[in-house]
């Protein structure tokens, strides 16, 4: 570019983010940092899509019809948040259809929290208030990313995502102050979804090799672990207003540190997981695939659609030319 | 993946009267119509306009990315086209 030297192009990239600056498309970048966006993004994108369908299991049954709307708008929202990632991360040179595809092929992944299933009401209680909470712990400092689409998209989903934490609060408050058995499904959740939204904050710090590259280039803020340890001091005090118990006998106050000291994640769960050997992660591919195919007449449709209708009239500028 | 893909639109959403259309990303649609109605789904759910533009992603012509580009050097040594260039004497009052 410019026939500027690699290096001049290099040292002016590092400028701009030693100064807290952000880069932006169609700026020089290391092939690294591009290849890092591109992968962290797409699997962003993927986890808003598939993240729909645990939640879409419970869109028919909600309890009531205003439970239903709100469900309803929550997972609009995940579909936009999945598509201004998506628009971020075709900034970079990739096409929609190309992370399509890596994520179909199983080259690309998705977050493995949504490869547990919801297994009664009071799960989406649980996605809202610990995984979309994790999500936001994780998120809020991605407002900042050097990355300028990439920060930029953060910024409207971080807004968007306040609305589905204190939804699922809300949901699980609601069952907690009720009969002993909703107060029991509620406590059932919690149970469940506890440890594998610890797990979404990766492994910990000594076992993540791109950490140090990514915190580098400032697409990363926080460290894997301390964005867990302050996600666990968030929910200690919110689970007792709920009034449930999360489930760590270890999980205890420690003055010294001025944090929650809490109990051993289950490694080799999350690495199963990860692996492919979840409780869904067959069904959740399956589905995606499957709505992807079954919708391609409609793609086709409205191209073939759209291009006889500017075959009638002059056509406008960019517009699809038959 | 055997359909070409729908073409790529900018979006630019007015906020509100008085304010100038900002860009606020891209979409796929596979016509204008169709991709005003995608912009009020994936960027107006929450009456974040009054007004939306849709434009051909490959209609834009872009200046050159890099900001030390000699295209922007003329401005930069043209400080008497800003008012606090100019020295206004006392009893002047609102100049």
């Amino acid at each position: 570019m410019d026939g500027l030297p690699e290096e001049a192009l290099r040292a002016r990239f590092e400028e701009i983010v030693a100064a807290d600056g952000r880069i932006e498309p169609r700026d020089w970048m290391p092939d690294d940092y591009r290849r890092t966006l591109v992968r962290q993004i797409a699997q962003h994108a993927h986890s808003e899509i598939i993240g729909m369908q645990p939640e879409g299991n419970w869109l028919t049954r909600a309890p009531s019809l205003k439970r239903k709307a709100i469900l309803m708008a929550k997972i609009q929202d995940e579909a936009g948040h999945g598509l201004y990632l998506y628009s971020a991360a075709e900034t970079l040179g990739v096409s929609r259809d190309e992370l399509t595809g890596l994520l179909h092929a199983g080259q690309q992944k998705y977050s493995s929290i949504f490869n547990y299933p919801t297994l009664t009401w009071a799960d989406l209680g649980a996605v809202g208030w610990l995984v979309d909470g994790a999500a936001i712990t994780n998120q809020v400092p991605l407002c900042r990313c050097s990355y300028g689409p990439y920060a930029r998209a953060m910024v409207r989903i971080c807004k968007e995502e306040s609305f589905h934490q204190r939804q699922g609060f809300e949901i699980l408050y609601t069952l907690s102050h009720g009969t002993p058995a909703q107060h029991a499904m509620a406590q059932g959740a919690v149970d469940r979804w506890w440890w594998p939204s610890l797990m979404m904050f990766g492994p910990p710090d000594d076992e993540s090799p791109h950490s140090a590259q990514s915190m580098a280039w400032k697409i990363k803020r926080h460290s894997n672990d301390d964005l867990r340890q302050r996600f666990v001091d968030m929910c200690v005090p919110q689970a007792e207003v709920l009034g449930l118990t999360l489930p760590d006998p270890l999980l205890r106050r420690n003055e010294e540190r001025g944090h929650y000291d809490f109990g051993p994640i289950d490694w080799e769960e999350f690495r199963a997981v990860v692996r492919g050997d979840g409780p869904c992660n067959r069904q959740r591919m399956e589905h995606t695939i499957a709505a992807w195919e079954e919708g391609a007449w409609v793609r086709e449709a409205a191209l073939a659609h759209a291009e006889k209708q500017a075959a009638r009239r002059p056509p406008a500028a960019g517009e699809v030319a038959a | 993946m055997s359909a070409p893909e729908w073409p790529l639109w900018e979006v630019f959403v007015r906020a509100r009267r008085g304010l100038s259309h900002n860009h606020v990303g891209s979409l796929h649609a596979p016509d204008a119509e169709t991709a005003l109605r995608h912009a009020r789904d994936v960027y107006t759910r929450r009456q974040e306009g009054v007004s939306l533009w849709v434009v051909p992603a490959s209609a834009i012509t872009a200046s050159s990315p890099d900001e030390k580009d000699p295209f922007f050097a003329p401005a930069a040594d043209k400080v008497y086209r800003h008012p606090t260039f100019y020295e206004v004497p006392e009893g002047a009052g609102h100049l």
